[in-house]
């Protein structure tokens, strides 16, 4: 016992790790390890080319531009419960920034609510994980770290935590884990987990009672809230000029999802991917020229007369194109989901189709969706299912653009090239 | 003398498990995932076929000397139609609500693909009692499957069993709903079904490895 006591808390862990070796929790244990320590093995055999960006790092890189806008939206969902509260009562209320919206009681109440849906998406998945490389003994891989970070960001506040559970088993196993794990999903977890969410829970998730916290256990009482969303209001044919200003749109001061609502926040997050080279700047450019462009066609036709007013859909298609952008989970959709590298197109000229065709059916679902006017969510499922495809003919026409090159390339025999060659400098 | 010999018992028993004509052939998935979302639509179906596919296979094992080979497809799909022309009569005679909800699914049958599959398969190069055992074990392995689906389906997602409301009732909130469960609407909608015969799947080939195909 003397002698394991000079042992460091680092070098006893990789001894356990060597007794255990061979083991059937090893790999639960060596996840647990790894996540402290870099792990003491070296390769013996080749030469092999060391990055500095690992999985692990690649996601933590992703984990921390998500960090301010958890913090932000903590804050948020504190501000929209009083606002309703104030808006129902009757007092008019004003933002400013420092005097009611940064306040440690936004704050606190934004923490009670959210770090309880942080923890049950880290502990339920990371479970599975673990389970799923004890059965199928293999490591434990990393691919639920942003996962359990985005799942928070992007349901309802009030969403009772074991649906978000049930939902977590759902999309964990059938979206993730059946298909073989990290980096063999067709679909993005985290929005696999949504879409369950969104289909099998469908009074949570959509509709104008559960965007803001208690507005929900609070409808038909005497002090009823309203929790309804930009897009919802458009939806219903209602303007939002004199509800939220452009500036409450982009810095996130609206109802919506936990983290979807600051496009400035996002804006931030994905210039921080672009620049560690972490996400493709490629997709986030083209969704956002293809939600552009669909929104200039619908502008188009509201404005051309095509669609009367008293239309259903007049209230979203002649809502100013850019202002999709900075509304409901487009600006977080195309930055956090849409690059997920392993669900996304691999080609550079696959990218641009694969964001461009997400842009364009946001917009396209939001404005035709009667039922729930977001459209992200199933416009980036989607276009994972065709990732594949699109990268499969983009690589068939680069072939048939190099063999059309190879047949016309005019082949000198290499003695007259020789000849000519010699004529010349003669 | 058993009534059944060895061979007799694993033509019945066969399709159950290890050559089940859904999870394994993977044949007859559209009925499966239109009518199962309730228990009961799941076992009439499932017992129209076992009538349709036991008695299609007799008769036509009875004509299999007698059937030009070039019409074989038409004669099978007419003695398949009337089959399930008698089962669509009786249904709506005897239960007319549950006809309306199997509505176009019952005519269907006759498109379903382990039907000609088992006439083609089995029925036209096999004696009539044979035919009816194989007819028979392959409707049981599809009916079973389909249960098997109807029933989690309409516990999930409708919170009943065969209409009765096993888990309490969600209005009222009382029995489960009162911890605050509610019904997974997801469980309703045909795309569940997939899932559901997938993980069907999934749990048979762990348990018997055998049936992995390699590839």
């Amino acid at each position: 016992m003397s002698r394991d006591k000079r042992l460091t808390f680092k070098k006893r862990l990789h001894i356990i790790k060597h007794q255990m070796r061979g083991k059937k929790m090893a790999p639960a244990f060596n996840a647990f390890h790894t996540f402290l320590f870099a792990p003491d093995e070296t390769t013996h055999n080749g030469s092999h080319v060391r990055a500095a960006d690992d999985l692990k790092r690649t996601m933590n890189t992703v984990i921390m531009s998500l960090i301010p806008i958890l913090i932000f939206s903590m804050f948020n969902t504190g501000y929209q419960h009083f606002a309703a509260i104030d808006a129902a009562a009757g007092v008019s209320r004003e933002l400013s920034l420092f005097g009611n919206f940064f306040t440690f009681e936004n704050f606190w109440l934004g923490l009670t609510l959210v770090l309880p849906i942080v923890i049950v998406s880290y502990g339920v998945g990371l479970l599975i994980e673990f389970i799923f490389a004890v059965i199928k003994g293999h490591e434990v891989e990393e691919g639920y770290l942003v996962t359990g970070m985005l799942v928070p960001l992007i349901v309802p506040v009030d969403t009772p935590l074991w649906m978000l559970a049930v939902a977590i088993v759902f999309g964990v196993v059938i979206g993730k884990e059946v298909f073989g794990g990290t980096g063999m999903n067709i679909l993005n977890p985290a929005l696999t987990i949504r879409a369950f969410l969104f289909f099998a829970y469908p009074t949570w998730m959509s509709g104008d009672k559960v965007w803001v916290h208690q507005a929900m256990e609070r409808t038909g009482t005497a002090d009823a809230i309203s929790g309804e969303t930009i897009l919802g209001y458009l939806a219903q044919n209602n303007s939002v000029e004199g509800v939220y200003s452009i500036s409450d749109m982009f810095f996130g001061f609206i109802p919506g999802s936990i983290g979807e609502t600051s496009a400035f926040l996002c804006l931030l997050g994905g210039l921080f991917l672009v620049f560690s080279k972490i996400a493709s700047w490629r997709i986030m450019v083209s969704a956002v020229i293809g939600a552009l462009a669909m929104g200039l066609i619908f502008n188009g036709i509201a404005d051309a007369g095509i669609i009367s007013e008293s239309s259903n859909f007049y209230g979203l298609m002649s809502f100013d194109f850019w202002q999709h952008l900075i509304v409901g989970g487009l600006a977080f959709g195309i930055v956090f989901m849409a690059t997920d590298p392993v669900t996304g197109s691999q080609t550079n000229r696959g990218k641009w189709i694969y964001g461009f065709l997400i842009g364009l059916l946001s917009v396209m679902i939001r404005v035709f969706n009667p039922a729930y006017p977001e459209g992200v969510f199933l416009a980036i499922l989607l276009m994972n299912v065709f990732a594949p495809t699109i990268d499969h003919y983009v690589i068939r026409g680069n072939v048939r653009r190099r063999m059309k090159r190879r047949k016309q390339a005019r082949i000198y025999a290499p003695t007259a090239a020789a000849e000519e060659l010699e004529a010349e400098t003669v | 003398m058993a009534l059944l010999s060895k061979k007799d018992t694993n033509l019945i028993l066969d399709p159950l498990a290890d050559n089940n004509p859904i999870t394994i052939q993977v044949l007859g998935i559209c009925s499966a995932l239109a009518i199962t979302a309730e228990l009961k639509a799941s076992v009439v179906m499932a017992i129209s076929v076992i009538f349709v596919l036991g008695v299609g296979n007799v008769v036509i094992s009875l004509m299999r000397n007698m059937i030009p080979n070039k019409i074989r497809i038409i004669v099978q799909l007419i003695v398949v139609a009337t089959l399930v022309i008698i089962v669509d009569q009786v249904l709506k005679a005897f239960a007319y609500e549950l006809s309306k909800t199997l509505s176009v699914f019952v005519g269907l049958i006759i498109t379903n693909c382990i039907i000609m599959g088992r006439f083609e398969a089995f029925a036209l190069g096999n004696g009539p009692w044979k035919a009816f055992l194989d007819g028979i074990g392959n409707a049981l392995g599809y009916g079973v499957i389909l249960i098997i689906v109807g029933f989690f389906r309409e516990l999930l997602g409708s919170g009943t069993l065969f209409g009765i409301k096993v888990l309490g009732d969600p209005v009222a909130k009382s029995g489960l709903y009162a911890t605050g469960y509610e019904n997974n609407g997801f469980m309703i909608i045909p795309p569940a079904a997939l899932i559901v015969v997938g993980l069907i799947i999934w749990v048979q080939r762990s348990k018997n490895r055998a049936l992995i195909e390699e590839n």
